[in-house]
């Protein structure tokens, strides 16, 4: 039963300052510049974690019958557990045990509405105070009714384990909510202290396990509704194709044909299963025009630094000039996402409303898509998020909301549209491809004197519908291209970062950690190859850049210290096994890893990952190393197999196998993830542990084989 | 010209019509019989997302004609078993933590299922060779763990086989 009363409003304090983690990342030196600093307080200010209500704990929590309450999350889950690390922080406040508190998607009906996303890695670090103080908010306003209900002072009622206590009386949440429908908002209590913590900081196993052990049907292609219909949709194979004619005659007397809808931007067709459309949209006679003369090497030769608009975003010193010093060049590959469940939607759309269910991370803007292109206001369409097959930044803008309503407005009935495995590896929207010059100069005493990093992306933020129109211009950089492209040795006293934008023919945007594992990749081989000439082995030449004396430096030092303690770093090459060293920061999270190598028969066999990272308080442990595990697996399997390219104007492979990618064979025998607290509150998680992966698995080759990989797949350089 | 065929999944039978002849079997589970733990990752075999036991042997799904599982014995994650009666396999998932999306994890337990039934004891090159499934999250390392636990569960009998694939 869900309350709905009538609330004095007053706002939360949303305090956590975090902004994105982007923003943090261009923070230093793009806000010397006046306006810039002003789009990056700006955007600092308002709360990017999180764009919805805070200051209303019955929009966020509802009670049921049998004293459980229901947490309305505007976040979704897509994996990285952050429906565990919810429900511990509003468990600790609402003083119930942790299986009586649920954690369910909030439809937009119900209100919660995250006008954001979910991505960037800052659910539970953005929520860690806002949470905490809605849940002892609703608990407080429960408590005054209780004291109400048990004529009862309220410093006399009792709260144990979800029951309020006064003498020999009890109430349940439920109880005692029963009836009211005007609720008094208290002040917002204070929050118990760490010592106090009974859930947070505690490795409980997660809430949606049994769900996802026993097959409960939660995902968004497991929805149905009642006469659903599935709808297919034509898309071209090449690159930049337009479609000229399409003759749908034979399509529409395929079996199982429903309707073929023609609308104003697509042609497709609904039947009655999901092989039916396909295979009526496989006789669609369509006519495209297209350029098939782009070719993969097209794509890098204008990838290149030097092209396009440059944007300093790091500089300290002078730049790197005359012909001593060493460069190296480095290049990654356009990566898909490839997360298991497709995107899609069901949809059902009826006089006056419309319904869909959709597995996104974009609830609000999916909304918004959905009801400018049927002519509604936002509060008719209801979006219902579902767990997420896979996100990893895919479903940041998930527009198949629109054609599947577009088909059951035609049809009058729901249609579920789902992209074919083909369809999502032609039209993700990538990992761009990129290009980093390095240049370094080491002095008399053996210690950089010049560290530079010249580097081109795609876009990444520029052009998502999430972007705020204009700070691409304002800022001059890329959000999420910049990612781990700054120096981090900032004990160096000539640094530069330059970041050169061009435009790629095809849509780049979001993938997991951003730029961080491609510029990780860059920075930490030039360091390790820089610590070879300067004769000194990679942790002692990476403290020597890297200051004591501010406390990010501190925590990454430690990170890194611990590594190669943790790993016993040697970079002797023993029993054919070799090791590799590199970190990162990222949005203010350090991470070091080690990995441990050798060549079987030629192939590249990891044995062992070593992993040390510094979240800060990590409010559900266990889930933090499984975030490290999973980082590090999907970092592997796109440093050493992963790549699409683009032949004769079209981006290939369209299927997993082709798309190479990390199996059980290839998997590391063991992954050691040791975590540090350098701060008191949660920090980012779910990115930060892909950064320094590529760069430890080059660094560790390199000492094996005494040549430089420069080119991630990094399989291929052996 | 729509076809007969009956289906014996998680031990119960099932009388379908099958109005295309050529609907995969993966379809006829989710959209037919309503059983949705087996998913849709790629229609070509190629992911392992769809797989599920006929006659416990692995097979992928979506590439596996319904009209194929005609006599015989057909075994989904629903069927493996349940909360108050897991699979050995799914004990272990469980002990294990191991998913994280979770959209892949019925493959693969299927997959670990079949392979547990062939060697009882896997070694870490039996699962290398024989669960070839992808996993976007990166799970890998607890699959490998849950496995190795799954076949300690199986042996001490801490958790029951259930021996869907021997029929009712």
């Amino acid at each position: 039963m869900a309350h709905k009363g009538k609330l004095s409003r007053r706002k939360f304090l949303i305090r956590t300052g975090l902004g994105t983690a982007g923003v943090l990342a261009l923070g230093t030196y793009l806000a010397r510049n006046p306006i810039r600093r002003s789009v990056l307080q700006t955007l600092s200010t308002m709360d990017l974690t999180y764009v919805g209500d805070t200051d209303d704990p019955l929009i966020w929590f509802e009670l049921t019958a049998d004293n459980h309450v229901l947490l309305l999350s505007p976040k979704v889950e897509m994996g990285q557990g952050i429906f565990t690390g919810m429900a511990q922080l509003a468990a600790e406040e609402l003083e119930i045990p942790l299986e009586r508190l649920r954690v369910v998607h909030a439809a937009t009906a119900t209100g919660n509405i995250d006008g954001l996303s979910t991505g960037g890695s800052t659910s539970i670090a953005g929520l860690w105070e806002p949470l905490r103080e809605l849940a002892a908010t609703f608990r407080e306003m429960l408590r005054t009714e209780a004291a109400r209900k048990l004529g009862a002072p309220l410093s006399g009622v009792q709260l144990k384990n979800g029951v309020f206590q006064y003498g020999d009386s009890q109430l349940t949440f439920a109880d005692t909510a029963a009836g009211v429908t005007d609720w008094n908002l208290p002040e917002t209590p204070a929050l118990k202290a760490a010592d106090a913590f009974r859930h947070i900081g505690k490795p409980v196993a997660r809430v949606d396990l049994a769900p996802k052990v026993y097959g409960d049907p939660i995902f968004g292609l497991d929805a149905e509704m009642p006469g659903m219909l599935y709808g297919a949709v034509l898309r071209p194979t090449h690159i930049g194709a337009r479609l000229l004619k399409a003759d749908t005659q034979k399509a529409a007397g395929m079996p199982g044909v429903v309707q073929v809808v023609e609308a104003e931007d697509f042609v497709g067709v609904v039947a009655r299963s999901y092989a039916q459309a396909e295979r009526a949209k496989a006789q669609i006679e369509a006519e495209w025009e297209a350029p098939v003369h782009l070719q993969q090497a097209d794509i890098e030769a204008r990838m290149t630094v030097g092209n396009g608009k440059h944007t300093i975003i790091q500089k300290e010193g002078g730049p790197m000039e005359g012909p001593e010093g060493e460069t190296l060049e480095f290049r990654t590959p356009i990566g898909a996402h490839a997360q298991l469940e497709p995107n899609g939607a069901l949809a059902h759309v009826e006089e006056g409303r419309a319904t869909v269910v959709i597995s996104t991370q974009v609830v609000g803007l999916t909304r918004k898509e959905v009801a400018e292109r049927l002519g509604m206001n936002p509060e008719q369409v209801n979006i219902i998020p579902a767990y997420l097959g896979g996100g990893f930044g895919r479903r940041l803008h998930t527009p198949h909301a629109v054609p599947a309503a577009v088909m059951s407005k035609a049809v009058g009935r729901p249609v579920k549209y789902i992209f074919s495995r083909q369809e999502e590896f032609q039209h993700d929207m990538f990992r761009p491809p990129t290009h980093h010059r390095m240049k370094g100069r080491l002095g008399a005493d053996g210690r950089l004197e010049h560290l530079e990093h010249h580097f081109v992306s795609g876009d990444v933020g520029n052009n998502s519908a999430l972007m705020i129109p204009g700070v691409p211009t304002i800022l001059g950089a890329d959000i999420g291209a910049v990612r781990g492209g700054l120096l981090q040795y900032t004990g160096v006293p000539n640094l530069r970062a330059v970041y050169y934008h061009v435009d790629l023919p095809f849509a780049t945007s979001w993938w997991r950690s951003l730029g961080l594992l491609a510029n990780t990749f860059a920075i930490e081989s030039f360091v390790d190859h820089m610590a070879a000439k300067a004769g000194q082995d990679a942790l002692t030449f990476r403290l020597q850049h890297i200051p004591q004396d501010d406390a990010l430096g501190a925590r990454l030092r430690a990170v890194l210290e611990r590594a190669a303690k943790a790993s016993a770093y040697t970079e002797t090459v023993r029993a054919g096994r070799a090791m590799g060293l590199a970190a990162s920061v990222d949005a203010g999270t350090p991470c070091a890893q080690v990995v441990e190598l050798s060549l079987e028969e030629g192939k590249i066999r990891i044995h062992k990952v070593t992993c040390v990272l510094d979240p800060g308080l990590a409010v559900n442990p266990d889930q933090v190393r499984a975030q490290c595990e999973g980082s590090i697996h999907m970092g592997l399997s796109a440093a050493l197999y992963e790549e699409m390219q683009v032949v004769d104007g079209a981006l290939t492979p369209v299927i997993y196998g082709p798309y190479r990618m990390l199996l059980m064979k290839d998997a590391p025998r063991e992954i050691e993830v040791i975590l540090l607290q350098g701060k008191e509150t949660p920090g980012p998680v779910g990115e930060p542990p892909l950064g320094p992966i590529g760069a430890a698995v080059a660094n560790a080759l390199f000492r094996l084989t005494g040549k430089r990989p420069v080119r991630m797949p990094l399989a291929k350089s052996i | 010209m729509p076809v007969k065929v009956t289906l014996t999944v998680n031990k119960t039978v099932h009388h379908l019509e099958l109005e295309d002849p050529e609907m995969p079997l993966l379809w006829a589970i989710r959209d037919l019989l309503g059983l949705k733990a087996t998913k849709f990752g790629c229609g070509k075999a190629a992911c392992g997302a769809c797989t599920l036991l006929v006659d416990g042997v692995p097979v992928r799904s979506c590439s596996y004609p319904a009209r194929l599982g005609k006599g015989k014995t057909i075994t989904t994650l629903e069927g493996l078993g349940t909360q108050a009666e897991p699979h050995p396999v799914q004990q272990a998932w469980i002990e294990e933590i191991v998913p994280q999306c979770g959209y892949c994890q019925p493959g693969f337990m299927m997959a670990a299922a079949a392979l547990l039934k062939r060697v009882s004891n896997p070694t870490d090159d039996d699962i290398d060779q024989n669960i070839l499934n992808v996993c976007r999250c990166g799970t890998h390392t607890r699959i490998r763990k849950a496995i190795h636990k799954a076949a300690t569960l199986a042996q001490t009998g801490q958790a029951q086989p259930n021996t869907p694939e021997d029929g009712a």
